[in-house]
């Protein structure tokens, strides 16, 4: 059983279809990558199955111990509950928080916690706080973070508010991790930091990951599966070696067939 | 574990040094009477403007609405304590203000919080006049007249605890992972709800316990005055608490507490001057907000942990 799947998903923005009869399917521990064109309906698609907008209709489920749940008219927060953690494309951090909260933040619907222990200070309450702060200590370390834990995220180099990003999302312990062009704006030896990190992430959580990236050298790299879109549409799906030949994909990207792509 | 309970204790002992510096000064005739009035004020407002900062500055909902709750318990002390003359009667009707004023908190903010700002405000505003203007035509509540000769049961130092409770329960609310969650959908609730935080619950939260605080308020207020009348809850009552949050600063709750404590020393002084003290007054506000527009403190908190480990630093760069 796939731990995600989505069928016939569709979204219409007024009269302009962003998301056209989509469908497509992610496997436990898979690396799936998103690519398109500008304006192909990508982002939109993340923001249909992490629940941020309502699909006009299809259906989007998850495998929660072992069957299939359907995800369409939950809340976002519920969504993010089950296990669909994301970044986003324009970075949106807890800006005037520090950087140790930013993550712990991402534990809430984790971890139970009785507001009468918070008041009054109980034993229990700094119990919890302290396994919450070594666990997103853990986290932090991982991505290099570690010595800017009491700085506030605004603070942050763009690089490092990128990663704390993605380890705010991995805090929320999530089956599957949605990265929305996690390279942007970054230069080469920060890609590379990055697809070491993405390698990293989906073998040390074992998680899935789909992400979205224009960056074609990261893709190749780290996709075991590529969708590829188009004006909302699915036009090609397969291994990076059969994206990069596929005539379909090339006139996407070119506008023609005879051109050398990748 | 140790160094978390001595936080705690410390808070308590400055909590209580306060109160003695008080006690012992009234006890010297140094405070008058009058001036224990003004104190008790103070004390009152502290606790309005703490909560409503709760709303406003870590919730970061622009509530225009503390006076109708603020009345919620006003008159349920008012009218409790009438058939109840007790200190029991008194403390009970402290509960069931707060009771009553939380749900109504529950059932407005539930729908209301999905507005944002300026609409957010007149949304409390009109619920808040909705209150008065019920409690100025039932029966219970005497109209507009109003409930006189309520027996005092409320003093400066049971205030004093009071404000002090009130205040340390935000405090450690806003240092917890509820506080956490309700300054993460203040920064921003997209991303808060992506990481599992439900955004309305958190605000509602806020909200309520909000709320809750002003009706406390009302009720001290009450049975210090020992009258009550619907003109005390009008808008301006909400104004004036909000004033008092914006100068200490949006956001931090060591401001509204110092705000609190210089615009009752403000206002008292300015007695002296007859007409011109609401023109003085204003022009004080005015002035103030054009030299420090983020208010005396902007979002700067006091915090006993960071005053011990500045201590400690600066001990070990000796060494």
């Amino acid at each position: 059983m796939n731990l995600l799947e989505v069928k016939n998903l569709t979204k219409n923005f007024g009269g302009l279809t962003a998301v056209d009869d989509v469908s497509l399917h992610v496997a436990d521990q898979e690396l799936v990558a998103l690519i398109g064109p500008n304006g192909a309906g990508k982002t939109t698609i993340f923001n249909l199955l992490t629940g941020v907008n309502a699909p006009s209709s299809g259906t989007i489920s998850l495998k929660i111990d072992g069957k299939l749940q359907l995800l369409n008219q939950q809340p976002v927060s519920k969504i993010a509950d089950l296990g669909l953690a994301r970044t986003f494309q324009n970075i949106r951090l807890f800006e005037q928080m520090t950087v140790l909260d930013n993550v712990m933040v991402a534990m809430t619907s984790k971890v139970s916690e009785n507001p009468l222990s918070e008041v009054l200070r109980l034993p229990s309450f700094y119990e919890k706080e302290t396994q919450m702060k070594d666990k997103a200590i853990k986290l932090l370390e991982l991505f290099d973070l570690a010595d800017s834990v009491n700085q506030k995220a605004s603070n942050l180099a763009y690089g490092q508010q990128r990663r704390l990003e993605i380890v705010r999302a991995l805090a929320t312990a999530p089956k599957l991790l949605f990265l929305d062009e996690p390279a942007a704006g970054m230069n080469p030896r920060e890609t590379a930091e990055l697809t070491a990190s993405i390698k990293m992430i989906q073998e040390k959580f074992k998680i899935a990951v789909i992400l979205i990236e224009h960056d074609m050298k990261l893709v190749m790299e780290l996709a075991q599966r590529i969708y590829v879109l188009e004006y909302g549409r699915l036009i090609a799906e397969g291994q990076p070696k059969e994206i990069q030949n596929n005539p379909e994909v090339i006139r996407a990207y070119l506008g023609g067939d005879d051109l050398e792509l990748f | 574990m140790k160094r978390n309970l001595r936080e705690q204790f410390i808070w308590l002992l400055i909590a209580f040094g306060g109160w003695l510096i008080i006690d012992l000064l009234t006890f010297g005739g140094v405070i008058n009477s009058f001036m224990l009035t003004i104190i008790t004020m103070i004390e009152i407002n502290v606790i309005l403007a703490v909560s409503l900062n709760l709303i406003l500055g870590i919730s970061g909902q622009f509530s225009l609405g503390h006076a109708g709750f603020m009345a919620i318990g006003a008159y349920a002390s008012a009218i409790i304590t009438q058939s109840l003359p007790t200190i029991w009667g008194f403390f009970l009707s402290i509960v069931v203000g707060i009771v009553i004023a939380s749900f109504i908190a529950l059932i407005e903010g539930i729908p209301t919080l999905r507005l944002k700002g300026d609409y957010l405000a007149i949304a409390t505003l009109g619920v808040s006049e909705i209150i008065r203007i019920t409690i100025n035509n039932l029966e219970i509540t005497n109209g507009p007249k109003g409930i006189y000769n309520l027996p005092q049961f409320s003093n400066w130092s049971l205030v004093y605890i009071f404000a002090c409770i009130v205040t340390l329960i935000i405090v450690n609310l806003i240092h917890s992972k509820t506080g956490r969650a309700i300054l993460a959908v203040r920064d921003n609730e997209i991303a808060a709800s992506a990481v599992g935080v439900n955004p309305t619950k958190y605000k509602v939260i806020a909200f309520t316990i909000g709320a809750a605080g002003a009706s406390l308020a009302g009720s001290l207020y009450a049975n210090y005055i020992q009258s009550v009348t619907p003109g005390d809850f009008t808008f301006m009552q909400s104004i004036s608490v909000l004033i008092m949050v914006v100068l200490g600063g949006v956001g931090s709750i060591t401001g509204s507490v110092l705000a609190a404590v210089v615009l009752g020393v403000v206002d008292t002084v300015l007695q002296n001057y007859g007409a011109l003290r609401m023109v003085l007054y204003s022009l004080i506000l005015i002035i103030f907000m054009l030299f420090r527009p983020a208010g005396f403190l902007g979002n700067w908190e006091f915090s006993v942990k960071r005053f011990f480990t500045k201590q400690k630093s600066s001990r070990e760069n000796k060494s």
